[in-house]
């Protein structure tokens, strides 16, 4: 069969009407996080974890997915009306955007976003439905070296070779495979730091551990800051419709953005928010308005929203055809194909096609409920901006603990929450990237079982980790992502790379 | 408020020393603990005890980094930090440790609320606490009731959804 008759099996799936609700929950809670700032879509996946355990697999993932792409329409909102990204991909959308807004050209900007969020997304979705089988025959012939040499490079890509220090992200790196060595060793049955506490054995939970990050250690960081008062809200002016010089000016942008954040976000290169900063900085410079931008040029909204939009569809062709997150939103998605039993990677096509494509084909469709979800309604969403921080911190925080509370009501979880979250505190405050934690929390365990496979098979020969071409340029690129980017800094130009600096999604 | 605030872990790379020595323990804990693993790694020639002893070694480099880093560029000052916000929200969470089982979900997170709402400037907890409990017990509801979560029950819960 080919890639088409699977998606117009997947469309069938996708169409059942218990599914499409899940898609639109997940949408409506995509966009409702994307646009609040301080929770993204990690946390929320992360949140949401434990309380799908008794749910339908392939309708949670799909849900799983909605809020992902959700998160990325809807933190445009914040970016535009409050000059507060709601998630770290819409970084740069504030500084066009919110320069639009006011100029009470706020309208048009959310429009060029989320028309923009559209094109990219369904594009990009295609594109990993074409993508995707090629990848999965590929990865039939990638051995445990070529795992371990890719996730090898996840590491760096995730926690080195961008943001302001190599040190700090190498830091974040080694504490989360540090907490990753707890608990039962996959291989050999061993116990490891488990210190006799039973909790323990099991490891840390990806889950508590990303919640305590995400939403304690941010509560408490936002909280530490003082009472700043409530930024101002730019309220929509006239309609959101755009002019036809808006088009104009704005398509081109959306599909450059879409040719920039795709292969960015399917390559272990790091997540959407590099995809929205590079497109910023390719639209600033091809564009015939330069007087325009830092005074909200439209196509500085146009490209980076696109751009993040088609790399969180990249984010997913590692995710699904070789189950490797490579940011945490990823992560905690790998978490909960696991939850359900289901191991992401080449088999996954083959044993659950239904599900694999059926959650493709749901991608598609979300793309047409956000896009509905975030130009009429907008006015809706707005809304939302307006509830008081305290009561919308002390929500956050008591859905942080429902979920712990619920998987596993044991004092050693919630102590865990509230450690793990004063040390997210701590690592926001000395500007310590999260992401590497949770990644190397959930991709340390798989390497190290990889790397030992790998070495079982060559009986002891380390030699083997580079005796093929692809593993061997998989570790040079990791090499090069490394020290290339130590270098820059090392040099004083790190001025672009800690603009780029991924912090969540 | 006062200029006392700056005193703690300001000092010139304090910070950097501080996360040095953490860093440092940490790998101490997992050298020991990977030594203490008798496994010999069999065919692969590494076994459990050694990725933690590789691990302890990275930490070791990294807070020699620190070190180095503090020494020679001191640390950045940061923007003030308010320590009350802080203090109540970790003090809602332990109330909320140690009140869950005896008091139930609805209560022991009622209470995290209202200090966490405190630590954002909501002091009043007459009206923050009501609204988290009434919040909770919501919470409780739908997702014990209808999506059968296990929260654990107390006086309120039993006392509403009949036990």
């Amino acid at each position: 069969m080919t890639t088409f008759d699977f998606l117009l099996q997947g469309l069938g799936t996708a169409l059942d009407p218990m599914i499409l609700l899940y898609a639109l929950i997940g949408v409506t809670l995509g966009t409702a996080v994307g646009v609040l700032p301080g929770i993204g879509p990690a946390l929320t996946v992360a949140l949401l974890l434990p309380v799908t355990y008794g749910l339908d697999p392939a309708g949670s993932l799909i849900m799983f997915a909605g809020i992902y792409y959700g998160g990325m329409y809807g933190g445009s909102t914040t970016s535009i009306l409050l000059n507060t990204p709601g998630e770290s991909a819409s970084i740069v959308t504030a500084l066009e955007g919110n320069q639009m807004a006011r100029a009470g050209r706020g309208g048009p900007a959310l429009a060029t976003a989320a028309i923009g969020s559209f094109v990219a997304g369904l594009l990009a979705t295609l594109a990993l439905a074409f993508l995707a089988p090629h990848i999965v025959k590929l990865a039939l012939v990638f051995g445990p070296r070529e795992y371990f040499a890719l996730m090898v490079l996840a590491f760096v890509t995730v926690s080195a070779a961008f943001g302001d220090s190599t040190m700090k992200g190498l830091t974040s790196l080694f504490v989360g495979l540090a907490l990753a060595v707890v608990g039962i060793d996959g291989l050999t049955g061993q116990a490891r730091l488990s210190f006799g506490v039973p909790q323990l054995l099991d490891g840390i939970e990806v889950t508590t551990l990303a919640v305590a990050m995400f939403a304690v250690g941010e509560a408490l960081f936002v909280a530490a800051q003082g009472a700043g008062g409530q930024e101002k809200v730019h309220a929509i002016k006239g309609s959101v419709a755009m002019t036809r010089a808006d088009w104009a000016r704005s398509w081109k942008p959306w599909l450059r953005g879409t040719a920039i954040g795709f292969p960015i976000g399917a390559m272990p290169a790091g997540g959407a928010d590099i995809a929205s900063f590079l497109s910023y900085g390719t639209e600033k410079r091809m564009t015939r308005h330069p007087e325009e931008f830092g005074h909200g040029a439209i196509e500085g909204v146009a490209g980076p929203e696109a751009a993040n939009n088609a790399a969180a569809a990249g984010t997913l062709v590692p995710l699904l055809t070789l189950g490797l997150p490579t940011t945490a939103t990823a992560a905690i998605m790998l978490a909960g194909f696991q939850q359900f039993g289901l191991q992401p990677g080449p088999l996954l096509f083959a044993t659950a096609p239904q599900l694999v494509w059926g959650l493709i084909a749901s991608l598609l469709i979300a793309n047409f409920m956000l896009l509905v979800l975030n130009l009429p309604l907008i006015r809706l969403w707005v809304k939302l901006l307006t509830i008081p921080r305290p009561w919308l911190y002390a929500g956050i925080l008591l859905f942080a603990t429902l979920g712990t509370i619920g998987v596993n009501p044991s004092p050693v979880e919630l102590s865990m929450l509230m450690v793990f979250g004063l040390m997210g505190y701590f690592m926001r405050l000395h500007g310590y990237p999260i992401a590497p934690v949770v990644v190397g929390l959930i991709l340390g365990p798989m390497a190290e079982q990889q790397l030992r496979r790998a070495l079982s098979i060559s009986q002891g020969d380390w030699t083997t980790l580079v005796s093929t071409p692809l593993s061997a340029g998989l570790l040079l690129v990791a090499l090069l992502a490394l020290v290339v980017p130590a270098f820059l800094r090392w040099r004083g130009k790190g001025a672009v790379l800690a603009q780029i600096a991924g912090d969540e999604d | 408020m006062s200029d006392q605030k700056n005193a703690d872990g300001r000092r010139p790379g304090g910070a950097a020393f501080f996360v040095a020595a953490l860093l440092a323990a940490l790998g101490c804990l997992l050298l020991w603990q990977g030594l203490s693993i008798p496994d010999k790694g069999g065919y692969a020639g590494i076994g459990s005890g050694d990725l933690p002893i590789f691990i302890a070694i990275c930490l070791w480099l990294l807070a020699a980094a620190h070190v180095w880093k503090g020494m020679r560029e001191g640390s950045h000052r940061l923007p003030r930090q308010e320590p009350l916000p802080v203090l109540f929200i970790v003090g809602g969470l332990a109330m909320q440790l140690i009140l869950l089982k005896p008091l139930g979900f609805s209560i022991a997170s009622g209470l995290l609320f209202a200090c966490t709402a405190a630590a954002f400037g909501k002091r009043r907890i007459h009206i923050s606490l009501p609204i988290g409990i009434g919040f909770a017990l919501v919470v409780y509801g739908v997702f014990d009731r209808l999506l059968q979560l296990n929260l654990p029950a107390g006086v309120l819960e039993n006392l509403i959804f009949g036990g």
